[in-house]
């Protein structure tokens, strides 16, 4: 007869930042563990059971919507996807609002200016076909193809973003998620903005902003890697410099 | 364009480098045995347009090299930007040249 | 240092920076120590002496680090940013430190 498993007794030390915009200090929480735990479980029993002022957000709970993102002990993570056993240390977890965004209060950011920078990076696709155009027909296998399906799953959650140093040190930097969408769409053949595109991402606060420190590589969720495509897209202004010099195209 | 122009300078000028670094490295590991001798040294660059070529290169490049990174770094961690680090860093560039070709012309001598 | 920087390749690029302003504020040094060949050879070789002391050495063995260093680093950032991409830049980045401290024992073993 299978014995039902030992009650878990211990309980974990949770400092937890609080506040608003530049104003705060962390709370210190004391939460029962429970086994496969995750980190967004524990923010939930806060919430619930300690103080119901604790404000976070979270939207689908498993690993598909990146609306959970927080610093666990430092590093951005899915806090639904990240179990308390694997990341606490000595019995103690420290959960903090995302880096390099503007607080609005406790552990939810304004993601605003990541979704402005989105915008100015041209990180939308700009078609030339009509709904009454043949759709077009794309083999997934293509060289270029393979490309822009690497970099495409991204769910703008912002863990690259708060895991780039070059974000915190400089507020013009479009950041590796806009970089990468800008690189996946310059390999959409049936884009028409690639021109545009290219200027948009080789301005100030551009591609060339990225060091290659490849933060954002290590904690993307989905194992995209937007340093990659940051070196594609210099790739290809040097490649434009090379063919007729940097001049501002339009089209 | 300004990023993309002075991007394409420091890796132009890295490039020219390379091979002008590992000549450098070259020449030190080779020359360090038995100490450092100012007449030893002379006799090798003085006069020499190879030596001009080399040297007068690495100075050029390193000065913009150099004058770039500075830049990048003074911007990111110094949080310096507009007229003031414009001017700084054309000073850095002028500095830089004028005290290396200066330097090339003490050890290799004016054509 | 913060928990987020503790991976392999941002010290690599820490180590990129710091070795190219260390050679950076070395260089107006260097500059001058050469032109005193402009003032003779005496005046260069009263420097040089001086530079025979063992600490000095081990300076200057430090300086030999730092430029190649930045060199093999450097050169694994070009093909990073022009070569199609390849996933092994932490073993590239080992390989250019390893590099660099073999070049400057060559320096070092040499210069005693």
């Amino acid at each position: 007869m299978a014995s039902s498993p030992d009650p878990v007794s211990a309980s974990i030390a949770v400092r937890v930042w609080r506040g608003v915009a530049d104003a705060g200090e962390f709370q210190q929480f004391e939460v029962p563990q429970q086994p496969s735990q995750t980190i967004l479980d524990v923010v939930t029993w806060i919430q619930r059971h300690a103080d119901p002022s604790l404000s976070y957000r979270f939207a689908c709970r498993v690993g598909m919507c990146g609306s959970c993102a927080m610093m666990v002990n430092g590093i951005p993570r899915w806090t639904c996807r990240t179990h308390v056993n694997k990341v606490m240390q000595n019995n103690s977890l420290t959960i903090e609002p995302l880096r390099n965004l503007p607080l609005i209060k406790d552990l939810a950011c304004d993601m605003t200016v990541f979704f402005e920078k989105w915008k100015q990076a041209e990180g939308h696709f700009q078609g030339a076909s009509t709904r009454a155009d043949k759709v077009a027909r794309l083999s997934p296998n293509s060289p270029q193809r393979r490309v822009a399906d690497a970099a495409t799953e991204c769910i703008n959650c912002a863990i690259c973003y708060a895991s780039c140093d070059v974000v915190s040190w400089n507020a013009d930097y479009l950041g590796p998620a806009a970089l990468n969408r800008a690189w996946s769409l310059q390999n959409d053949e049936r884009d028409t903005a690639t021109g545009r595109r290219l200027q948009a991402v080789a301005g100030d606060g551009g591609c060339h902003q990225c060091h290659s420190q490849q933060g954002c590589a290590t904690y993307c969720p989905n194992e995209l890697n937007p340093t990659a495509s940051i070196a594609g897209l210099k790739r290809q202004v040097t490649q434009a410099w090379l063919r007729g010099g940097l001049r501002k195209r339009h089209d | 364009m300004t990023e993309a122009r002075l991007y394409l300078a420091q890796r132009l000028s890295a490039a020219i480098m390379a091979p002008l670094v590992l000549i450098h490295l070259g020449v030190m590991i080779y020359a360090i045995q038995g100490g450092l001798d100012a007449a030893e040294i002379l006799a090798r660059t003085r006069g020499s347009l190879l030596w001009g070529i080399n040297y007068g290169l690495f100075v050029i490049a390193v000065s913009v090299h150099a004058t770039i990174g500075l830049r990048t770094l003074l911007r990111e961690w110094a949080s310096l930007r507009g007229t003031v680090l414009t001017l700084l860093c054309w000073l850095l560039f002028a500095a830089l040249l004028t005290a290396g070709l200066r330097a090339v012309v003490a050890v290799v001598g004016l054509p | 240092m913060k928990p987020h920087r503790k991976q392999p390749l941002y010290l690599a690029f820490l180590l990129h920076r710091l070795s190219g302003l260390g050679l950076a504020l070395f260089l107006p040094f260097h500059f001058y120590v050469l032109a005193l060949a402009l003032e003779g050879n005496a005046a260069l070789d009263g420097f040089l002496h001086w530079s025979q002391a063992p600490l000095v050495k081990l300076a200057e063995t430090g300086l030999v680090f730092l430029l190649a260093i930045h060199l093999f680093g450097g050169l694994r950032l070009l093909a990073l940013e022009n070569l199609p991409w390849r996933n092994s830049h932490k073993n590239l980045a080992a390989m250019a430190v390893a590099s660099a401290f073999f070049v400057a024992c060559g320096f070092l073993l040499r210069s005693f």
